[in-house]
């Protein structure tokens, strides 16, 4: 597994102060992070692959500096965002996930099998010459997740990745994450989803107020939810 | 380009899209310059083939040559009335027949591979211009029609659900602010996905 280090990490949006004198190794196979809206989870999983550069302290990836060696870290880190919308580049399926393989230089041939391999891994083979707006929003979802995986990252960082499905797509993309064999960390409000997890990081005002396996750390937010 | 490409194995599938758009710039010169309706009936009946080989089922053909239909209605009778009913026939034939033969070949290539076409065309020019970049901006200007379409859809919805539907304050605002937020959204994941490489 990679090893991803929070050192002192602060940033700021202006004179807000969103995450704050945050300190972390991360190691383990599946982290959560927890928190409520505007705590400060995304942008924290946002630092790791260098969307969002720290104000403070440093990010480093495996002992690269994220700030300094962002395309090197990306390289190696996929990243799922909330709508996947926004997400998807290419018109059909299969060209968008062809179009993360673009910047690995491969053979026409290779690039092709493992394209197909991805898209038969999520059920998307029937859809993969259908034009990827017209999906529904699971399968979008789900798409996203292919076009991250088909370029074999060691970690995989999904923003709340369920929150735009209905209960069975959400379901079905938890499972998907529950299975995979890369390192993940998912930012999420889907507390379930977290509950199989290794170790659990529950964010408040910028801070991590909670840090411990699934059981104590969901409790812990429990309780600060009321 | 959005969402029509219809897939398939027959030969003009896999003719290269370099060469697909070299033929479509000759076909469509070609036409441009017959002046004589049975010629323009012969182009009309080779591009019917060319349907029929690359199996487009008629509905899909139909679905694209029909948008021409209403500038059809327009200008044959405007140019009619103005330099006669064969130069108007001929005007019609020739603008009809270009569009037909430029959906054979949208329905045949996908965009990637007129990405790459259009690349390989931009190559002498790579002192000046980054064909990668010319071809990922136009993938994604190809990509946020249906994007910012739902948007602006979702924003009228939202109008009318508030009793607003007269108030263009109530589409202009959330439509800009949304394209916005939606294009940072984009950069982001662009960046996240290598974009920046």
């Amino acid at each position: 597994m990679s090893v991803i280090r929070f050192d002192g990490v602060g940033h700021r949006f202006g004179d807000e102060l969103v995450v704050d004198g945050v300190d972390l190794e991360l190691t383990e196979q599946r982290i959560g992070i927890v928190g409520a809206n505007g705590s400060g989870k995304s942008t924290l999983a946002r630092m790791v692959n260098g969307l969002v550069t720290p104000t403070t302290g440093t990010v480093t990836f495996d002992g690269l500096d994220v700030s300094r060696h962002g395309r090197e870290v990306r390289r190696r880190v996929g990243f799922v965002f909330t709508n996947a919308d926004t997400q998807i580049v290419m018109p059909t399926v299969r060209e968008d996930v062809a179009f993360t393989l673009r910047r690995h230089r491969l053979d026409a041939a290779t690039a092709a099998a493992r394209v197909d391999a991805v898209l038969d891994r999520f059920g998307l083979a029937e859809l993969a010459d259908r034009p990827a707006h017209r999906l529904s929003g699971g399968q979008k979802q789900l798409l996203a997740l292919a076009s991250v995986l088909v370029g074999r990252p060691d970690l995989v960082i999904a923003d709340e990745p369920t929150t735009l499905l209905d209960a069975r797509n959400a379901r079905l993309i938890a499972e998907h994450f529950a299975s995979l064999d890369e390192q993940v960390i998912v930012v999420s409000h889907q507390l379930e989803l977290l509950e199989s997890f290794d170790r659990v990081i529950v964010m408040e005002a910028g801070r991590v107020v909670a840090d411990d396996v699934p059981a104590v750390a969901l409790d812990a937010y429990r309780a600060l939810i009321g | 380009m959005i969402g029509v490409f219809h897939p398939g194995d027959s030969v003009i599938h896999r003719m290269p899209a370099l060469a697909k758009l070299g033929l479509l710039a000759v076909a469509v010169t070609i036409t441009a310059l017959l002046h004589s309706l049975p010629a323009l009936g012969v182009v009309a009946l080779v591009t019917v083939a060319l349907f029929a080989l690359a199996r487009i089922p008629v509905r899909l053909a139909w679905r694209q040559v029909a948008p021409i239909l209403w500038v059809l209605a327009l200008a044959v009778p405007v140019q009619w009335f103005f330099a006669g009913w064969e130069a108007a026939a001929t005007m019609g034939a020739r603008l009809l027949l270009a569009v037909a033969l430029a959906a054979v070949y949208t329905l045949t290539t996908t965009v990637t591979a007129t990405l790459d076409a259009m690349q390989v065309l931009l190559r002498p020019f790579a002192r000046w211009i980054d064909p990668d970049r010319v071809g990922l901006a136009l993938a994604l200007a190809i990509r946020c029609v249906p994007l910012l379409a739902d948007l602006v859809r979702e924003v009228l919805e939202a109008r009318k659900a508030r009793g607003a539907e007269g108030s263009p304050t109530a589409l202009a605002v959330p439509v800009i602010v949304r394209t916005l937020r939606t294009a940072d959204h984009l950069g982001e994941a662009l960046m996240a996905r290598g974009v920046d490489d």
